[in-house]
């Protein structure tokens, strides 16, 4: 069988010991759901001695509010609670959609949304046991020098795949962190860098505590569409989030993110601004999406051809936007025209 | 003396229960890495990090100096190779000199737990001299530099001729040739490979494996560990899935007896899902051209065929994959002139063997891509151009097959019928289509993998005083309900219940020699050995209860734990005083029975592979819902015939046929075996796609009965089979939904939007092979026909 | 790092067992090796096939990637407490007729998901039993019968027969 390292574990009662037992223990890891973390370490992608719980922080579970006060999402709380929450209809739909697309059941049950948002990126050169990592020379996220999917390039190229990431940038979320100088709060755009191994700017020892979405004040639509081979288990390989604010029935503001085609969620609401003032029509949308998939770089370091998923992008984004729009999601002209 | 046909069975034919059914749903069934034994220690392989490379130095000192290390060893501990087929004996439990592939075996410890285990082995030092890799048919046959083994990377290269193809073809009203490629993919059995060793201080070895043959396992363990197989017993634990996965032997299962012989204490090596991808033995990848000439009419009337496959790093079954390549083409379709060439390739993979078909399902998509292709061509539909080419039934095909029983044209007729083919395929909705294919199979090899004369199944049977029966059996139940065909035909002979049958299999002190769950042999070979004893253990019954009676034995008839008088059924005896009365008058009542098929092969040299006593048949209609803007697949809808000759268990023949389609609709759509780097691409479960329950069809199954005069009861084989016709299914029906051919499995979207691409250009609208590599196959061995052929 | 043993307890099938084991080994490995329950299969133990799964306070969840130090509060029941009181739970007697258990490795992961299903759905469609199965990988069966074996046991449990 695969096993785990020897590890140690503590299980702190509050979020402060749990910061204060990662700051002062060498080789100490955070562990939430454990459904990311712990394949890697049977794969022995991190140097972990020590495993801090947060399952023993119940506060850390709790989900507050709704969409018109404002909703605080505990960063505990499973994908299922999340994407079963009755608050996360409507406008905030996509981030629901995004936690019940997420990989299984079973991982539904056990992870959560604090460690899907901090999902660590994925690259099939680097999600491999340490046998065949060994076989390929490592590679430059661990262990090694050269990115194995871009040799002459300087940076790591691993790629973000949570699903929930990108929507909670195109819904404009904060994420609250606490550490030894206290809490700080900022926006989830901000809590990840365009790159695979240090991908966030969240500290090793700062604990996520929870999601905000600020109240719903206009009509606000979203979708989240997601690409993969199979209907369950797979990580993305393309993921669109787009989320409209509406007033009196044209696009007041427009945002939208890509997953899986970068080392972060790939921010394209500047390629959305046409939609600013307009009741967008399906030419409109599909315009808007022909240029808006070009920040999509996806490399050949996940399932099929990147190609491919680079030619999706476009397609996606105008069923993501048609959909947020009110219009049919598959209806869309953009999707007739795609050629290699 | 059993019930004849037309007679209402008790239990063949019903769908029951299976014997080892509640163990199952309950967690009962021990798996081998269920097994703990006092003391065991937990063996790991160190695996080489190089496809291809010289062995320099390897020192395992500071392994064996580790605290809670009991064990390491070196090839130099296994010198003897070995090898599932005789020709191909070249393999090493750990390797000496070289190693072939990312994963291939080079030392193993036995140690406290699997923590220390790792830790051992990261402390072997191992120095490598890297050679030159072959990761294809085409580097393997051009490249330079030291071969994987011997002198070049040509395993096996065969050509057989039947008849005049050439000849045949000039003559032919209208020819085309096809090419396509057939890419490897693997078992993914849901358990992965265990073994647990253990030497008792009488010198005695105990080996607990997953495997499908344990006969096979047990002949090799002699050899290796040079003991006489007299002091080895071999056990095969139930199969979590083997599909042709668990039918070689493996490094594992010698070091596991190895390591329990020099540390005196059980050892346990189970694989990790990696190893598994690393054992494999599965698919070859097939690179294929086939050429058909045919009359007006579509009346096939000669065809070409000429195949390569990579095969991995070492032989296992691949002579025998080489030819099945090559064999079954004309056991589906009356052809009056053939050629074979088929030729396998050493690369520096894991080693390819048999995945549930078994070398046929990539010829069989090339021929019924191919066929589709000329009935467009001719302007006949896809079902009608079969039915012109029809098997005849009780015939030899023109290489000597002998077919008995052949149900394809119900088969064709049922599924056209079902799916409303005729009507509708010419009319889908858009992105929709609806495709056809046929194909057929074994039951059971009829040649054994070492030449002997003995029997390839055995079964004994011994009667207790109170009617219940223990049944002794080598075969092993794989999931694929051996232990209920086994059980039920002899409760049915005897006119017991199901449950009155205790069954001990696959152990090699104890139960006769069954030559293993592969080749879909159980149901017919160890069926018929069932069957034998049954009807000698009834005879002394019959015998005894006659002499109880005051009647004649031809007058009783055995049902519901009773001997009785067929004409005046309220005689009779319980079946328990019958067995008392035998057993006072002549000790205790067994008997043994066994099953040999007969000698089929034709007079040629390499007429081993493809004979079997009897061929299934299967007909498929797949439909597809393709999206044209992504090239996405969808499949909402199978329709799936199968000659079964007699279902023994309804219920567990549909459960083999919907697992075939199942297996085959992810072999057509994501199934694949990539290399990267020289190694692997995603050696997971997660990377390595195979369908959950989103991506499963409805699924329409009809299960035609021809009752096969050979099989018992008339029963055929179902667990290969249904898998074939439906590969080639979905590539038609993705030609019928967007006019497009895709030439290469598995049918990936990036490959339907290349087509739809090329087609848009106006070029040809396929993906595919454009040639196949420069290759000299010897000159065919020119074989003589069947009479039957000759006036053809 | 030396291997020290920390004491677990666990409750199992709603018995309580204390062993004393080391704090990395996962949930699965604490069944299988520590209290002997090997019933509970796996496949991959990176949770990337679901053969390990149990229930978590009547949810699925993944053994290989629990562990038992986070769950010593909680209920979890295994294949071998599907059972109640030696009485098989009606999906158990489902699968065994309609053949939904072939090999019989997914088995014990496939029935304690359905069970999760029927308890908080009892009369699911053919989607949603193929929506809580998701999960779960078999290679054996093609998942025909086994959603058969659901709707049996659920027909069944409604009509007072479980």
């Amino acid at each position: 069988m695969l096993r785990l390292p020897r590890l140690r574990y503590a299980r702190p009662a509050s979020v402060r010991e749990a910061v204060e037992t990662v700051a002062t223990q060498p080789g100490a890891m955070l562990l939430a759901g454990g459904t990311d973390l712990l394949p890697n370490l049977k794969r022995r992608q991190f140097d972990a001695t020590m495993l801090v719980s947060l399952g023993g922080i119940p506060e850390l579970r709790a989900i507050e509010g709704d969409d018109r006060s404002g909703l605080r999402i505990g960063a505990g709380a499973t994908l299922d609670q999340v994407a079963s929450h009755p608050a996360l209809t409507d406008g905030l739909r996509a981030l629901a959609q995004a936690c019940a697309d997420v990989s299984t059941p079973q991982i539904r049950m056990m992870g959560t949304i604090g460690g899907n948002l901090m999902v660590d990126p994925r690259c099939n050169y680097y999600n491999q046991t340490e046998h065949w990592r060994r076989a390929v020379g490592y590679c430059l996220k661990r262990d090694g020098d050269i990115c194995l999917v871009a040799r002459s390039s300087p940076r790591c190229w691993a790629i973000s795949s949570s699903d929930s990431a990108p929507v909670a940038v195109a819904l404009e979320a904060e994420v609250t962190l606490e550490g030894p100088s206290g809490a700080r709060r900022l926006r989830v755009s901000e809590l990840y860098r365009d790159d695979g191994i240090a991908y966030t700017t969240r500290r090793p020892e700062e604990v996520i505590t929870a999601l905000e979405l600020a109240p719903v004040d206009r009509r606000l639509t979203s979708a989240y569409w997601k690409l993969r081979r199979r209907g369950s288990f797979d990580f993305p390989i393309l993921g669109v989030a787009v989320a409209c604010w509406w007033e009196d029935g044209v696009v007041a503001r427009a945002r939208g993110a890509l997953g899986a085609v970068g080392s972060h969620p790939v921010d394209i609401s500047d390629y959305l601004s046409p939609l600013q003032g307009a009741r967008p029509d399906g030419d409109l949308i599909a315009s808007v999406a022909e240029r808006a998939d070009k920040p999509s770089r996806p490399l050949d370091n996940a399932d099929l051809s990147h190609y491919w998923r680079k030619r999706m992008t476009r397609v996606y984004i105008e069923r993501a936007l048609r959909q947020a729009c009110g219009l049919e999601p598959m209806a869309g002209l953009l999707s007739a025209q795609v050629r290699s | 003396m059993a019930p004849a046909d037309g007679e209402d069975f008790a239990i063949i034919g019903r769908s029951l229960t299976k014997p080892d059914a509640m163990a199952k749903v309950s967690g009962q069934t021990r798996f081998a890495d269920d097994l703990a034994l006092p003391r065991m220690l937990y063996g790991r392989l160190l695996r080489s990090p190089n496809p291809h490379a010289r062995i320099l130095s390897l020192d395992v000192s500071r392994a064996r100096a580790l605290p809670g290390v009991f064990a390491v060893l070196t090839g130099e501990d296994l010198p003897e190779k070995f090898g599932i087929l005789p020709v191909s004996q070249d393999e090493e439990a750990l390797a000496r000199e070289k190693v072939r592939y990312v994963g291939d075996p080079i030392a193993a410890v036995a140690a406290a737990d699997e923590w220390v285990a790792e830790e051992a082995l990261a402390l072997i030092e191992v120095r490598f001299e890297d050679l030159p890799r072959y990761m294809s048919i085409e580097e393997a046959i051009q490249g330079q530099g030291e071969p994987i083994h011997g002198r070049s990377n040509v395993h096996k290269a065969v050509a057989l001729e039947f008849g005049d193809t050439e000849a045949a073809l000039s003559q032919a009203a209208y020819q085309r040739e096809d090419m396509v490629f057939f890419e490897g993919n693997t078992h993914l059995p849901m358990e992965q490979h265990a073994a647990v060793g253990h030497y008792g201080q009488d010198g005695k070895l105990t080996l607990w494996s997953s495997t499908q043959t344990p006969h096979y396992v047990h002949r090799a363990l002699g050899k290796v560990l040079g003991l006489p197989m007299s002091r080895i017993r071999v056990i095969a634990t139930p199969n979590g899935g083997g599909f042709g996965g668990k039918s070689d032997i493996f490094s594992h299962e010698l070091v596991a007896a190895r390591l329990a012989m020099v540390t005196g204490r059980p050892v346990k090596i189970t694989l990790t899902r990696e190893e598994v991808f690393y054992a494999h033995r599965g698919r070859h990848p097939v690179l294929m051209k086939v050429r058909t000439g045919v009359d007006r009419d579509g009346r096939i009337a000669s065809m070409q065929f000429t195949t390569f496959l990579d095969g991995g790093a070492y032989g296992s079954y691949g002579v025998a994959s080489t030819y099945y390549t090559g064999a079954l083409q004309p056991a589906t379709y009356a052809i009056p002139a053939y050629r074979f060439e088929g030729v396998r390739l050493f690369t520096n993979k894991p080693p390819c063997g048999p995945k549930r078909g078994h070398g046929t399902p990539q010829p069989r998509f090339a021929l019924e891509v191919h066929m589709d292709r000329l009935a467009e061509d001719l302007g006949i539909d896809p079902v009608t151009l079969r039915l012109r080419n029809l098997p005849r039934a009780n015939s030899r095909t023109v290489n000597w097959l002998r077919i008995t029983s052949c149900g394809l044209k119900e088969c064709i007729e049922r599924v056209a019928e079902e799916s409303r083919f005729l009507a509708r395929w010419k009319s889908m909705p858009p992105g929709r289509g609806l495709g056809f294919a046929v194909s057929s199979y074994l039951s059971g090899a009829g040649t054994a993998i070492y030449w002997n004369d003995m029997p390839h199944s055995e079964v004994q049977l011994k009667l207790d005083r109170n009617g219940g029966v223990a049944l002794f059996c080598g075969a092993i139940d794989i999931g694929q309900g051996s232990d209920h065909v086994l059980a039920a035909i002899v409760a049915e002979v005897l006119g017991i219940a199901l449950e009155d049958v205790q069954l001990t299999t696959a152990d090699t002190d104890l139960t006769p020699i069954d030559l293993g769950s592969y080749s879909s042999r159980v149901t017919f070979m160890a069926g018929n050995a069932a069957r034998v004893a049954a009807e000698r253990v009834m005879a002394r019954l019959f015998a005894a209860a006659a002499r109880v009676m005051g009647c004649e034995p031809e007058e009783l008839r055995a049902r519901d734990r009773r001997i009785f008088r067929r004409e005046r059924q309220e005689e009779g005896i319980p079946f328990a005083q019958a067995v008392q009365a035998a057993e006072a008058e002549d000790g205790v009542v067994s008997a043994t029975g066994s099953y040999t098929p007969p000698r089929l092969a034709g007079p040629y040299k390499g007429s081993g592979v493809g004979p079997s006593p009897a061929y299934s048949y299967s007909a498929a209609v797949v439909e597809v819902d393709c999206d044209p803007r992504t090239g996405e697949v969808r499949v909402p809808e199978v329709w799936i015939a199968h000659d079964i000759g007699r279902a023994i268990n309804p219920v567990l023949v549909e459960g083999q046929v919907e697992g075939s389609v199942y297996m085959a609709l992810g072999e057509a759509l994501m199934e694949e075996q990539t290399f990267r780097l020289g190694l692997h691409k995603f050696p997971s479960m997660l990377e390595y796609k195979s369908p959950t329950t989103l991506e499963t069809p409805v699924m329409h199954t009809y299960l035609i009965e021809t009752i096969d005069p050979e099989g018992p009861f008339g029963a055929k084989e179902a667990g290969q089979g249904p898998l074939l016709p439906v590969i080639p299914a979905v590539a038609n029906a993705v030609h019928n939904a967007l006019g497009v051919r895709i030439d290469e499995i598995p049918i990936t979207p990036d490959r339907v939007l290349r087509a739809l691409a090329e087609k848009a250009r106006g070029h040809a609208p396929r993906v595919g092979p454009a040639a196949i590599p420069a290759f000299s196959f010897p000159p065919p061995i020119r074989a003589d026909v069947p009479d039957e052929w000759k006036a053809r | 790092m030396t291997a020290t043993r920390v004491p677990v307890r666990l409750r199992v099938n709603g018995e309580n067992y204390e062993v004393m084991t080391f704090p990395y080994k996962t949930l699965l490995e604490v069944l299988r090796e520590d209290l002997g329950l090997t019933g509970t299969k796996h496949g991959c133990e990176l949770g990337e096939c679901s053969t390990c799964g149990v229930l978590v306070d009547g949810k699925p969840f993944l053994s290989c990637l629990a562990l038992p130090l986070d769950l010593q509060e909680r209920a979890i029941t295994t294949i071998e407490g599907m059972a109640e009181a030696g009485r098989p739970h009606p999906l158990q007697v489902a699968f065994a007729e309609l053949g939904a258990a072939q090999c019989g490795y997914c088995t014990p992961a496939m029935l304690l998901t359905a069970r999760a299903l029927l308890d908080r759905d009892p009369s699911p469609t053919r989607e949603a039993i193929r929506q809580a199965l998701s999960g779960v990988l078999c290679r054996c069966t093609g998942y025909v019968k086994i959603f058969e074996a659901v709707e049996l046991a659920a027909l069944r449990m409604r009509d007072g027969a479980g």
